[in-house]
């Protein structure tokens, strides 16, 4: 991209560049705080529409929390995505983790607390399988973890027999969901931490940085000293341990596992992880904006099946943010190229 | 018979400057004609201007077979007239097979269905026949020795000219733009016989190369452009390689004279020694603390390769690099190793290799020193913004303001930049590959002040460039490549803008003689 040359003088002097910090114009707040806004008027028009169900207690909090796993596959999902790979697998990690649990747990009677080690040393393998293929082979990351996915998918209809496992301890389901504080099921409490987390790893560690100039710049990575597969291999690994990590919350907060449940998942993830990158950091994919594009999205959907929209509006609503979502980052992203 | 192409009195004028001024020549029918000249002579406008990409200043005549044509040209305009190229990427597509890629026009031009494969390269080995080449037409294109690519490349150019030009099908002027400097020498004959080959069927050929051993070689005459002006035409078989390289260099070149041995230095501080890779074939360069070495020669010599080898962005083969005491393998290299030794590189595409244009100029200054300046787990990013902001300012970056986005910078304050960013480390080695494309002149004094002074810090500076005027500004010693092999020296007051340039042309001459003698042995 050509920087214009007409704007630099004859002895080198340089026009000044008016300033494109977007926290400073009405654009770019708009940008930043538009989605906050945009959620408290659909609260509003909801709430007046249905204020005895959508705007009681019971509703705010059972949303909050039964959508913390989605919230974690999210955070899971933009990791990678800052590094410029697709992690498609993420949703069959989850799903494979809740039904590792499940299995060992109801049929085979392992200990919980070994049954969650096990799930996620099961993510952390399928992070390094990933990983392998994407850096050794170089093959595009989109491919190799749809196809790693299917297999895991493969796996989770093998090891229980395609059926639905219900019963898992109840000491897993009383520290997900059961246990509230202030009114909310912990797992909300675990999803703000895991967010907490990835945003201090983006902004304030040297690996964050890093993944960031991966993502961004690969060949630039490289020369600045990155090892830019090491830093790959190790988003894709943090992906499917967090995919992992939400199966153990899914599998808490329903007390089964279900060999269907990824496919709900992923293009929710996917919607909530591009509409978070045109928020609070507008054009990039940050923990905060993800988080908050979940509740937003689900926001909408309930409040739309509160109207008594049928279930299909799911679909059409996430599909359909999914779309507007990466056109909004693209207009984002070339309106800052134009300038 | 009519010339095949008359050029008069073309011109071409960027924003006051004149890149072309006044050319006039001629090619005659079947003939192959140089054209010769160091970059920036205009060569390249002329071609553009002949391809349609340039409109030239009115007051231009082009006649292609005697007839005149209306400047300026559209872009492809050039096929109607059975003009024909060929550039230095040849415009193959590797993964295709030969038979497809032969075809392309054609089957992107015209409406076919139901093509039989088989017809089709039964098709193509008769063409190939006609030339007396071989090559298997279902082969993938990739697949194919560079020289068989080359030539594939320039069959498709000469049927395409056909079938533009069907009134006088034997006819057509082929432009083969520089197609043989990543060939080996012994391809390059090999070429030269296809080339002679089109001759005899009736077509003219322009040839354009840096090379005057290949424009002695395989041209009846050849005109050499200088400053945008024609300083000559040749007749080969009249000229000698000296008389061709006066007219390029501009000046009387005398003999070669022995060049003084620098005795007065002391033991090498650090070295290259034995670097193959890429083009490179057993390279060997001392450095000295202080000392700015330059890299230089044609395109496709190799120098412009040295800087990647040795930081590690590309594999080398074989090779070590020697700094104080410490001995590394360069065939087991990579870029954050060179950096744990103390050696960077600032590359030439800023864009693409040298900063990401998105993020911010801090962003870009700290990335190389996020875990020896900073606690990696727990980043001051205040303190980080501060440290950029000082060295922008260091630097003389306008504006330094350092949360600015690296793209809204000139590109003079963009190299501004990456200097900031990989003279902070205070490295022991520092190569530089063109430190001064695309910036402007106050810049360029900076970007030269900047290397100075790190060299007067006791860093050992590589710098590779096509830029003589700079090599003579800020070198002490300038190696002239030729064929992956340094061919000549030039030392202290040896070095001025025009030895270098008469050096990059004379150096291949030595080295084949160099060559001829060892394969005698």
């Amino acid at each position: 991209m050509a920087v214009s040359s007409d704007r630099h003088t004859v002895d080198g002097a340089v026009e000044p560049v008016r300033g494109r910090d977007p926290g400073h114009t009405v654009i770019g707040y708009a940008e930043q705080y538009g989605l906050i806004v945009v959620w408290a008027a659909l609260i509003v028009v909801f709430g007046a529409l249905k204020p005895d169900t959508f705007l009681t207690w019971s509703n705010v909090s059972s949303l909050l929390g039964s959508q913390a796993v989605l919230v974690v596959v999210t955070l899971g999902l933009i990791i990678p995505l800052t590094a410029n790979d697709f992690d498609v697998s993420i949703a069959n990690v989850m799903t494979l983790s809740s039904m590792v649990i499940a299995v060992l747990n109801v049929l085979h009677h392992v200990p919980i607390g070994w049954c969650m080690l096990i799930a996620l040393a099961t993510g952390v393998l399928v992070g390094l399988v990933n990983g392998f293929f994407i850096t050794v082979f170089r093959i595009n990351s989109l491919i190799v973890t749809l196809g790693v996915g299917t297999f895991l998918h493969g796996v989770t209809l093998w090891i229980s027999d395609s059926m639905t496992i219900s019963g898992v301890a109840p000491v897993l389901v009383k520290y997900v969901i059961v246990t509230r504080l202030l009114g909310i099921p912990l797992e909300f409490y675990y999803a703000i931490f895991i967010c907490v987390v990835v945003w201090y790893l983006f902004e304030y560690t040297a690996v964050g940085r890093r993944i960031l100039f991966v993502g961004r710049g690969r060949e630039v990575a490289r020369l600045s000293g990155i090892r830019a597969d090491r830093v790959r291999r190790g988003c894709l690994v943090a992906s499917s341990f967090l995919g992992a990590l939400a199966g153990v919350m899914y599998a808490g907060t329903i007390g089964a596992a279900d060999p269907q449940s990824g496919l709900s998942y992923l293009l929710p993830a996917f919607a909530a992880a591009f509409l978070g990158a045109t928020t609070i950091v507008p054009g990039r994919f940050n923990p905060w904006g993800a988080t908050l594009s979940v509740y937003f999205l689900v926001t909408g959907i309930t409040g739309l099946t509160f109207l008594g929209i049928r279930t299909f509006v799911q679909e059409l609503f996430y599909g359909g943010a999914l779309v507007v979502a990466v056109t909004l980052s693209q207009l984002v992203g070339g309106r800052e190229e134009r300038l | 018979m009519p010339d095949a192409l008359v050029i008069e009195n073309l011109s071409k004028t960027f924003g006051g400057q004149r890149a072309l001024a006044r050319a006039s020549l001629e090619i005659m029918r079947r003939e192959v004609h140089g054209l010769l000249g160091q970059n920036g002579s205009g060569k390249s406008t002329l071609i553009k201007i002949l391809a349609g990409y340039y409109a030239p200043d009115p007051g231009g005549r082009l006649l292609i077979d005697g007839d005149q044509v209306e400047l300026p040209l559209e872009p492809g305009e050039f096929r109607r007239y059975g003009i024909s190229f060929v550039h230095q990427n040849l415009g193959l597509i590797p993964s295709l097979t030969v038979v497809e890629n032969l075809f392309v026009g054609e089957l992107a031009s015209r409406l076919r269905w139901g093509i039989s494969w088989e017809q089709e390269r039964r098709r193509a080995t008769a063409i190939f026949a006609k030339y007396g080449l071989n090559i298997d037409p279902a082969a993938a294109v990739a697949k194919l020795p560079s020289v068989q690519r080359a030539q594939l490349a320039i069959v498709r150019a000469v049927e395409e000219m056909r079938l533009g030009d069907r009134r006088r099908p034997a006819r057509g002027l082929l432009v083969l733009d520089e197609p043989t400097p990543f060939l080996p020498k012994r391809d390059v004959e090999e070429l030269f016989a296809l080339v002679r080959g089109i001759v005899q069927e009736g077509a003219s050929v322009m040839f354009v190369s840096h090379d005057v051993d290949e424009v002695l070689a395989i041209t009846d005459r050849a005109t050499v452009l200088r400053d945008g002006v024609v300083a000559g035409t040749l007749t080969t078989r009249e000229s000698t390689r000296q008389d061709f390289v006066e007219m390029i260099v501009g000046r009387r070149v005398e003999t070669v004279p022995a060049r003084p041995q620098d005795f007065g230095r002391e033991e090498a501080d650090a070295a290259i020694e034995g670097l193959s890779g890429g083009t490179l074939k057993d390279l060997s360069i001392d450095l000295h603390r202080g000392e700015v070495v330059g890299l230089t020669g044609l395109i496709g010599s190799g120098f412009d390769e040295v800087p990647y080898l040795v930081f590690g962005s590309r594999s080398a083969e074989a090779g070590c690099l020697k700094l104080g005491a410490a001995i590394y393998d360069l065939a087991d290299w990579d870029p954050s190793r060179a950096m744990a030794a103390n050696v960077v590189l600032i590359p030439g595409d800023r864009q693409n290799a040298g900063a990401v244009a998105s993020l911010t100029v801090a962003d870009n200054i700290t990335v190389p020193v996020l875990s020896t300046e900073y606690s990696p787990w727990m980043l001051n990013r205040r303190d980080m913004l501060r440290r950029a902001g000082r060295l922008a300012r260091q630097f003389d970056v306008t504006p330094g303001d350092p949360s600015l986005p690296f793209d809204t910078l000139s590109g003079g304050n963009q190299q501004k930049v990456l200097l900031a960013k990989w003279l902070q480390m205070r490295p022991n080695l520092i190569l530089l590959d063109e430190p001064t494309q695309g910036v402007d002149v106050g810049a360029r004094q900076k970007v030269f002040a900047a290397i100075k002074e790190a060299a007067g810090a006791g860093a050992a500076i590589v710098c590779a460039s096509s830029d003589y005027e700079q090599l003579a500004t800020i070198c002490d010693r300038v190696l002239i490549f030729g064929r992956g092999r340094v061919v000549s020296e030039l030392i202290g007051g040896a070095i001025s803008k025009e030895s270098i340039a008469e050096y990059c042309y004379l150096g291949l001459v030595r080295l084949e003689r160099g060559l001829e003698a060892t394969e005698a042995d």
